[in-house]
């Protein structure tokens, strides 16, 4: 890092004092606030991120995920807020001055230089010599697995490939923080799969932080170690994937993450911690508010339920308290996550993830079956509160 | 903020250039022009200001009847652009191989790089009395004598149309290949013959591609002055020639200036009309070409 | 391909018609070459024979391209003109390109017709009003002031001024629509790679035009070496070579040392045309 050392030293003597109290995250925003005109398009965002995380920004296209990440890396600035990297604020640096890399959504390669080039492109700006950035750019092709494809032109490469150049092309410049705007939008399913795994292990080996923008949420929950949840410019919870599934704070937030059986519904009877519900097709099932809301008898919710802790009977007799008669209304096949559709008495259609080992037991359409879950696995909002 | 001004700085002097273009060879230029246009020269370094340059255009039968032949044989010229180059583009566009194609859309480029000089040239080659066409039909033995096929209205028609062949087909060849094949085929599935499908499916596909290549050609057309001069002799009464007249030969700049915004009008006159009729823009229409 | 639906004598005469149209389209380009090699002071047949006397001979009556003096004087000042017009129309056209895709320009789409407007002025118009123009402001100076400025007269500049003036717009609509399909976020991803504003519009944004702005050149190089109409109204005592060309062809019975030259120029299109086609289809249209 020829050329920048005062920063440096500054930040590692910072870093060592912080590292005496508390571990010193690589970036930190603290109620960023950005208008559009009359749009708010992000709406006093706080979080810290720590060192060496994988953390996934999920939220719908037009949330405000993109704009939060064009002011991180300096192409806007907030309005009111703070953004700081390594714990030193960088609004007043532009972009070129920030040690925040960024992968874009179309990777952004440039088509006039080969590889080599491109990655060696962020070297050359800094002012580094020719046997350093032969070096390094040699070093950081070898971590992508890519040793040999420098002397290639960006066309020659295939989609994957692209990816970790471009990955490639920010590591080497050894970025407190990497950001990734949804860089497996243009890639096709396979490679999107094999991906993610592939960014995860990246990210490990660099034990850079890495923040990834996605609307796709099993890339996010695949992936981070922790994920936002950002909707309407807001971020609806930050939690670790398994916590945004399983303990969803707020109705947006179960309904946007993982797939559920949605319904809406009045509060008929609060007992303790259980409620039930009757939804308005005239469902009555039992559930337990979310976190943090709380229901009175009389009030409308929404109530998520997902299709994995349904548990299906075939036969016709009632199966316990809290079951609830239907019929197939049709199998969706595939494989180990096949699905069937069940029809209630009440009218609604209840998704239902079922086990098709292709045996004469199987559920098929137009059976009858009982559905049950446990209070503990159906959840309910109050309406009103995000949709 | 400091951002803001090098934003509108930046713009300054994006603008510059192109203002400076626009104002001191467009539009200073014209409006000169129309100012001497409508200066009248009443004694030796005496003028006063009149209409007298048009009027003297109206009353005097010469000019406007040069004026009206331009237009005439401007329109001839048009309109045999299009009948000959639309069977040629139709075929490049939809019937030719994909390979073929590109090569004979080339090969329609080629003269465009090949200057109106040297186009003119060829043709006084190949039509004057000792030129090729003359030389091969005595051979042939169907004359006897030497005919001289130059200098006629005919010889600068077909070397108009030549010259302008190609904003022709260029045009006409994009906006065809962007048809759908399945359209002309269910033209014909759903019982139309060859003359309905034409009439019916192809050519008001093509509408716009017809419109800009025939205002392109017919300004164009207008406009020019070395095939009619070449051609045509130096009596081949061209409007061209006659601003040229004005200006060079009998240095009355005055009129000259007048006739000059008369040609400007007049092709104005038509683009405008053509654009309306067909509810284009200027900017399309020339981008097409 | 769609099939046309008629019969084959239908197709054989459309295919008999595409040759005729080619023919037509070739024949006056081979006239015009082809008498540069024949043994004849007249450009015209018999064939007598091949020779390479219109480009090499040195004394009358054949005298060669290269070495008559006049037509060598026309083919420089031609140069001279068409490379100044082809420098100065690409840098205003790329200006343009970056104000009409970039700049937020008030009235865009106004401005953009205007800029379009010198392609439809007949160049014989161009050529006069310049002429009008440039006389009045010169003789005005000179009367008013006692100040002779001669690059006002008919003469070189005002021919590159009068070329110019219709040629940026051919460039500046050829460089337009190669920045409109830049993709904005490159720059960005250099500029996030820490790279100034100057160095992003260097090594990223320039590069990328590079190959509309070779061919925008090329083009403004030939459109003026070819222009007739605006420079016939222009030109001073230092004529290009299309005003000498004109003049002897004009006057008739010159001998084929104008085919020969037809010929080089048509050699130096067809090369030039090759080397912008090449360039056109780089590596960076993926």
């Amino acid at each position: 890092m020829r050329g920048r050392p005062p920063t440096c030293q500054h930040n590692a003597i910072q870093a060592g004092r912080h590292v005496t109290d508390s571990a010193v995250s690589d970036l930190e925003c603290s109620n960023v606030c950005k208008n559009f005109g009359s749009v708010q398009a992000v709406k006093d965002v706080s979080f810290e991120i720590p060192s060496g995380s994988f953390f996934s920004i999920l939220g719908p296209s037009g949330c405000g995920k993109t704009t939060l990440m064009r002011m991180i890396a300096g192409f806007e600035e907030p309005d009111s807020g703070d953004i700081s990297i390594k714990g030193r604020s960088v609004l007043n640096v532009p972009p070129n001055r920030r040690n925040v890399k960024m992968v874009f959504q179309h990777l952004a390669l440039f088509p006039m230089m080969n590889v080599f080039e491109n990655i060696a492109y962020g070297l050359r700006c800094i002012g580094a010599d020719r046997d350093e950035i032969k070096r390094k750019v040699q070093d950081v092709l070898n971590r992508v697995a890519l040793p040999d494809v420098g002397g290639r032109e960006i066309h020659q490469l295939s989609g994957g490939q692209k990816q970790r150049i471009a990955i490639a092309r920010c590591m080497v410049l050894d970025p407190d923080v990497l950001l990734l705007d949804e860089p497996l939008g243009a890639l096709d399913l396979k490679l999107r799969e094999a991906m993610k795994i592939e960014l995860k292990l990246l990210q490990h080996q660099f034990d850079t932080t890495f923040v990834y923008i996605t609307h796709d949420q099993s890339e996010a929950l695949v992936m981070s170690d922790r994920v936002a949840v950002m909707n309407n410019g807001r971020f609806e919870q930050i939690g670790s994937p398994q916590d945004l599934y399983h303990h969803p704070k707020t109705a947006f937030v179960a309904g946007f993450v993982g797939d559920s059986n949605r319904w809406t519904g009045r509060v008929s009877a609060v007992q303790g911690e259980e409620v039930m519900v009757e939804t308005d097709g005239g469902m009555n099932a039992r559930c337990r508010p979310g976190e943090g809301a709380s229901v009175a008898a009389g009030d409308t919710v929404t109530l998520f339920v997902r299709p994995e802790f349904v548990h299906l009977t075939q036969g016709r007799e009632a199966l316990g308290e809290n079951s609830l008669q239907g019929r197939v209304d049709n199998l969706l096949f595939n494989g180990a996550n096949s699905r069937a559709l069940v029809r209630m008495g009440s009218g609604e259609l209840v998704e239902v993830d079922v086990t098709l080992t292709g045996g004469a037991d199987d559920v098929k359409p137009t059976d009858d079956v009982a559905l049950s879950w446990s209070a503990e696995n159906a959840i309910c909002f109050p309406s009103g509160e995000g949709r | 903020m400091n951002q803001r001004d090098a934003r509108r700085l930046s713009l300054i002097l994006l603008f510059m250039p192109f203002a400076l273009w626009i104002v001191l060879l467009i539009l200073l230029p014209h409006i000169g022009m129309g100012v001497l246009s409508l200066r009248e020269k009443i004694a030796p370094r005496q003028y006063e200001f009149g209409f007298d340059n048009y009027i003297e255009f109206f009353t005097e039968p010469i000019y406007w009847h040069i004026m009206a032949r331009t237009a005439v044989m401007s329109l001839i010229v048009t309109a045999l652009a299009l009948v000959i180059g639309f069977p040629v583009s139709y075929y490049i566009a939809k019937i030719a191989g994909p390979r073929t194609r590109g090569a004979m859309f080339m090969f329609c480029l080629i003269p465009l790089w090949v200057s109106d000089l040297i186009r003119a040239f060829g043709w006084i080659l190949l039509l004057r009395e000792t030129g090729v066409i003359s030389g091969v039909l005595q051979w042939t033995g169907l004359i006897s004598e030497p005919i001289e096929l130059l200098y006629n209205d005919a010889a600068v028609i077909v070397g108009l149309v030549y010259t302008v062949m190609l904003f022709m087909i260029v045009p006409l060849t994009s906006t065809m290949d962007g048809m759908d094949d399945s359209m002309i085929e269910a033209g014909y599935n759903l019982g139309g013959n060859g003359l309905t499908v034409l009439r019916r499916i192809i050519i008001p596909y093509a509408m716009p591609g017809i419109i800009s290549g025939s205002i392109i050609v017919f300004m164009l057309t207008a406009g020019s002055y070395l095939t009619p001069v070449l051609l045509g002799g130096k009596y081949s009464s061209w409007f061209t020639q006659t601003i040229y007249d004005q200006f060079i030969t009998r240095y009355n700049w005055e009129s000259g200036a007048a006739f000059g915004f008369l040609l400007l009008i007049f092709t104005s006159l038509v683009v405008w009309i053509g654009l309306k009729l067909s509810g284009q823009s200027l900017s399309s229409t020339v981008a097409r070409s | 391909m769609a099939r046309t639906g008629g019969n084959k004598a239908f197709a054989v005469g459309y295919r008999l018609y595409m040759a005729a149209f080619f023919i037509f389209l070739v024949a006056p380009l081979i006239a015009a070459g082809i008498f540069a090699f024949n043994d004849s002071v007249f450009p015209s047949l018999p064939w007598k024979g091949f020779t390479l006397d219109w480009f090499f001979g040195t004394s009358e009556p054949k005298l060669g391209m290269f070495h008559d003096r006049r037509l060598l004087q026309g083919l420089y000042n031609s140069f001279i003109i068409a490379v100044s017009v082809a420098l100065l129309s690409v840098f205003v056209g790329t200006c343009n390109a970056f104000l009409f895709v970039r700049s937020s320009l008030p009235a865009k789409n106004f401005f953009y017709i205007i800029m379009v407007l010198p392609l439809v002025i007949p160049g014989v118009i161009l050529g006069i009003s310049i002429l009008v123009l440039a006389s009045t402001v010169a003789n005005t100076l000179d009367d008013s002031y006692g100040i002779d400025l001669g690059f006002l007269r008919p003469g070189i500049v005002l021919v590159v001024l009068g070329q110019f003036s219709f040629i940026a717009t051919i460039t500046s609509l050829v460089i337009t629509a190669r920045l409109r399909k830049f993709d904005a976020t490159m720059e960005e991803a250099a500029y996030n790679l820490g790279a100034s504003r100057v160095r992003v519009l260097w090594s990223i944004t320039l590069p990328f035009l590079r190959p509309a702005m070779i061919a925008a050149g090329i083009v403004a190089f030939l459109v003026s070496f070819e222009n007739f109409n605006t420079t016939l109204f222009l030109v001073g005592s230092e004529s290009p070579l299309t005003i000498t060309m004109f003049d002897r062809m004009a006057k008739g019975g010159s001998t084929p040392v104008l085919n020969a030259v037809s010929f080089f120029l048509m050699l130096g299109s067809g090369l030039l045309a090759i080397i912008s086609i090449l360039v056109q289809r780089d590596k960076t249209a993926r």
